[in-house]
């Protein structure tokens, strides 16, 4: 399969801090790639970096033969990648539909009425409150809308970082459930999260991230029977 | 009728402070940042358009459009040139050399214009006389009445309906998932500050035509007086600055004509520190119930 997104040897730096060591991975064309790991170790680090929010010091992210290190963080998303922030940084003040409409804001004035369907279809609670100030929106349904609101950038890869967190156990489930259908519908996703569980069972391959560095790669099948993964991880 | 005609007064001195507030309002909103030099912007206003009266001979609309233009070209400047480098640095650092640009203006005005008050030619002199002479109205007043509310719902609807707009608010509330949409969120402040600056060109001919003279100082008295307004309504929000300028010219012309001339300033203040200790926000300040 054709590797879309290469990650060679970055890092990253927060001041004096080096909070990247030197991490390299690769995704390929409609896979679903992990990264999992301790508060702490880099995963998010990594997941900004790619966006263009934050700079690696040295090494290159390279995205469709593209390399990004030049290019600007408002432009990295019309180059096919979107990135659904931790903390889901939806705009609390702007109704649902507006957010959505921001998704698509590289794509031309209004947003593709076809592209605001297919998400209401995704998230058809959404539809229910596109009038609704996003700030009233419960955790999951915030959750939602920052997945809807990427998505409407059509993207080419689709990243996530911490989609679960802070959800309750039914809409953990919901969001991997919805992970899951975008996957099957072709969108290519780099996950990350520290559910290492969940994360493992849905993804095709997955990257264990500790302090700052790689420390153990494999597929999802194999990184959830590791007895070292269980041990640090996945809690015995 | 004595009351009527100072409650007009207070109401276009008031619409006047709206302007401007809405101008700090909208940059403050969005870049997060007090600019301090907006008062001098409306000042420079003031020149330009005087200049473009006297000396080219032009009528006031073409004047005013001139002053929108050169105040534009200027504002996109200053943020450019004085702001931008700064955009990671503390807001404090901010503050300061916005405090800087505004001394920088003022003291090129000096330099360029002399600091001797000018005779500023109202654009529209004549004044519209009610119950036999009894009450007068001046156009300039009508006028900015207007201009006020004609400018107030542009912009609402500027902000809630075209695609720059709403990428002015996402900007000014999450700049980092801004960029992620794709918005450039340098373009937008820019942008911003370019609406702001025309919007002081229109306050500056209007305030020197309420107040018919012209120096180098005109614009920081109201502009910090606009300033107060727009924490006194509730900065960031667009109504806010609009009620809060209305209010203040009001309470200001009524403390002037009832109380004091020279205690107006005070009693404004006063006014603003008793709403501010009842209600921090301001008047209409945003208060949204947010569920984490």
């Amino acid at each position: 399969m054709e590797t879309i997104l290469k990650v060679d040897n970055i890092n990253v730096y927060y001041g004096s801090i080096h909070a990247i060591k030197g991490v390299s991975f690769e995704v390929s064309q409609g896979e679903i790639v992990t990264l999992i790991g301790a508060n702490g170790a880099g995963k998010s680090t990594t997941l900004n970096t790619i966006s263009g929010l934050l700079r690696s010091k040295t090494g290159s992210v390279t995205f469709l033969g593209e390399d990004l290190g030049k290019v600007p963080a408002h432009k990295v998303v019309s180059r096919g990648l979107a990135l659904v922030p931790e903390g889901r940084r939806i705009f609390l003040q702007m109704t649902t539909q507006e957010n959505l409409e921001m998704g698509a804001y590289t794509r031309g004035g209004k947003p593709d009425p076809a592209d605001l369907e297919k998400v209401y279809d995704q998230f058809p609670r959404l539809k229910e409150r596109r009038r609704q100030v996003a700030g009233t929106l419960s955790g999951g349904e915030q959750q939602m809308l920052a997945m809807g609101r990427a998505l409407m950038s059509r993207p080419k890869l689709l990243m996530l970082d911490e989609p679960s967190m802070g959800l309750a156990p039914i809409l953990v489930e919901q969001i991997f459930e919805i992970i899951k259908n975008l996957h099957d519908a072709g969108t290519t996703i780099l996950l990350v999260e520290q559910n290492a569980q969940a994360a493992l069972s849905v993804a095709d391959r997955g990257y264990v991230l500790e302090t700052g560095k790689v420390v153990t790669s494999g597929t999802g099948a194999e990184l959830l029977a590791s007895p070292a993964i269980k041990k640090a991880y996945l809690g015995g | 009728m004595e009351f009527l005609s100072y409650l007009i007064s207070g109401i276009s001195l008031g619409s006047i402070y709206a302007i401007i507030a809405l101008g700090y309002t909208m940059v403050y909103g969005i870049a997060k940042m007090l600019n301090f030099a907006h008062g001098d912007v409306i000042m420079i206003g003031g020149y330009i358009s005087l200049i473009a009266m006297t000396s080219l001979g032009v009528n006031g609309v073409v004047a005013t459009l001139l002053a929108m233009v050169v105040c534009t070209v200027l504002g996109i400047l200053i943020e450019g040139l004085a702001y931008k480098p700064l955009r990671g640095a503390p807001s404090l650092a901010v503050l300061i050399t916005a405090i800087g640009v505004s001394y920088f203006l003022q003291n090129a005005a000096l330099q360029i214009w002399g600091a001797n008050p000018r005779v500023y030619p109202s654009v529209a002199p004549d004044t519209w006389k009610l119950f036999d002479g009894q009450l007068s109205i001046p156009y300039v007043s009508l006028m900015t009445v207007a201009a006020c509310i004609v400018i107030m719902i542009a912009l609402t609807l500027f902000t809630s309906k075209t695609k720059m707009g709403k990428a002015m608010r996402a900007c000014s509330e999450d700049k980092g998932a801004a960029q992620l949409m794709g918005i450039d969120v340098n373009r937008t402040i820019s942008m911003t500050f370019a609406i702001g600056s025309a919007l002081a060109a229109i306050a500056g001919v209007l305030l020197c035509s309420y107040n018919s003279t012209l120096m180098p100082t005109t614009g920081s008295m109201p502009g910090i007086k606009a300033f107060t307004a727009a924490v006194f309504g509730g900065i960031g929000s667009i109504p806010g600055a609009f009620l809060g300028g209305l209010l203040l010219g009001i309470i200001e012309a009524m403390a002037k004509a009832y109380i004091s001339m020279q205690l107006a300033n005070s009693i404004v203040f006063a006014v603003l520190i008793i709403v501010l200790l009842v209600r921090p926000a301001g008047l209409l300040g945003k208060y949204v119930p947010e569920k984490v």
